[in-house]
């Protein structure tokens, strides 16, 4: 006992650092799987409100430019609302059967307020939290495509867990046929991701535009996402694509949260599903 | 005694808002961020407790992981380098004891600071790399990025030493 005793007081230094090193690396790691760490993330009121104020500075030199994109999106929208068939602008006292109408999915406006994309594993955070209905596993997007999915949260700040990360997974599909494949990101350049996993019948070109799939609850079926910069054949199946995306990940302002209604009761039967 | 707690608590406070509001938006060439943030380790005094430094050098890896996202990396770094640096220091000043209440970094020859804190800084970026890539098909990236942030925070480093030695 004297001799454990003896030993612990002369290692004392480097059994404390032999101790910390530990829990800095199971961090670590904890980080590395999809899931981030639940304790060392920036959605908490300190550095939310920090990147918050930095914010507020930075995002006046994008603002021309975000407001150029939101006015394209508004066209875009109107242009589509135009096309409806019927007119329903003059029946204001009409009776609404809302069992008509089917929701799938809401939308909430978030900020950007850090983004990262020169790393290997690369975090957003936005200015919305579970005080604003927004839940981990909720997709991120803007009007030029995906950005990434929400993972821990706080009140009023949530972590992005961004496309330009190892851990992230999309499915997406091509335009012109139901073919689908995953993105994912080697962590090279930040404009450039790789598609993986689409079948040899697909029959790619150079320049086709990929959408997302909606075989995922979190991504609603054709937000846009990039086109096919090169790819090579090999044993008659894909090598390698390499898919240039439509936003500039450097440059990202005002977001979108997707909230699926639907999503528990599809988790609901997909888990029933898969235990028996 | 009282006026040196207080003095380190601002020197940590105020590297740590340095870190993450000015010196992690630079991206130079795209990608590369100083760490000056591990000047704290340099300048925290020898004369205090070996476990404090230990301590503080964690707390401070952790925030700016907490900041970057980036789980442990750079807590398991600067631990690290908090822990090497009174045996490191003996090394290049050829010293087996060192009187450590009048000890002042500040007073050594430049060429010896400059070897110490190259060391430091080296060992502290190739740890946060290797942490953050955990992979030997990446050795290059590892390498490289260790390599330029490294000079970056070597240069920024010395500067900040120069300044504080001119002041007092």
């Amino acid at each position: 006992m004297q001799q454990i005793v003896n030993f612990i007081i002369k290692y004392k230094f480097f059994l404390f650092f032999l101790l910390l090193e530990i829990i800095a690396i199971s961090f670590t790691i904890q980080n590395h799987s999809y899931h981030n760490s639940k304790f060392v993330n920036s959605a908490n009121f300190l550095t939310g409100g920090i990147y918050k104020r930095i914010n507020r500075f930075k995002e006046y030199g994008d603002l021309k430019e975000h407001n150029q994109q939101l006015l394209n999106e508004n066209t875009k929208l109107k242009n589509i609302l135009s096309k409806q068939n019927i007119d329903t602008s003059s029946q204001v006292f009409g009776l609404i059967d809302t069992t008509k109408y089917f929701q799938k999915y809401l939308y909430t406006p978030a900020q950007v307020i850090d983004n990262q994309y020169h790393k290997k594993y690369n975090y957003l955070t936005i200015d919305k939290g579970s005080n604003d209905g927004i839940d981990s596993d909720q997709g991120v997007i803007n009007s030029k495509g995906v950005i990434g999915i929400t993972q821990n949260l706080s009140k009023n700040y949530t972590t992005v867990l961004s496309i330009l990360n190892e851990n992230s997974k999309i499915n997406v599909r091509l335009v012109n046929s139901l073919h689908f494949g995953t993105l994912q990101w080697d962590g090279k350049n930040y404009n450039i991701l790789q598609l993986v996993d689409l079948p040899i019948q697909a029959n790619i070109q150079k320049g086709d535009s990929l959408i997302t799939g909606g075989k995922s609850i979190i991504f609603p079926e054709g937000i846009p996402v990039g086109i096919v910069e090169d790819f090579s054949v090999e044993n008659n199946s894909y090598r390698f694509i390499n898919v240039k995306l439509f936003n500039d990940m450097s440059a990202i302002g005002p977001v979108n949260v997707v909230i699926s209604l639907y999503k528990d009761e599809i988790k609901k039967i997909q888990e029933s599903t898969t235990n028996e | 005694m009282n006026s040196n707690i207080i003095q380190n608590m601002i020197l940590f406070i105020s590297l740590l808002l340095l870190q993450v509001i000015l010196l992690n938006n630079i991206e130079l060439f795209g990608y590369i961020n100083p760490f000056l943030y591990i000047l704290f380790v340099i300048l925290f005094p020898f004369s205090r407790n070996r476990g404090a430094v230990l301590f503080f050098s964690f707390l401070l890896g952790l925030f700016v992981d907490m900041f970057l996202n980036s789980g442990g990396t750079n807590a398991a770094a600067t631990l690290f380098i908090a822990y090497i640096r009174l045996p490191l220091l003996k090394t290049i000043l050829r010293k087996s004891e060192i009187d450590y209440v009048v000890f002042n970094i500040l007073k050594q020859p430049f060429l010896k600071i400059l070897v110490y804190v190259s060391f430091l800084t080296f060992i502290h970026s190739f740890i946060v790399f290797s942490l953050e890539y955990f992979k030997f098909s990446d050795l290059g990236i590892i390498l490289s990025r260790t390599f330029l942030t490294s000079i970056f925070t070597i240069i920024l480093t010395i500067f900040s030493l120069i300044l504080l030695s001119r002041k007092k």
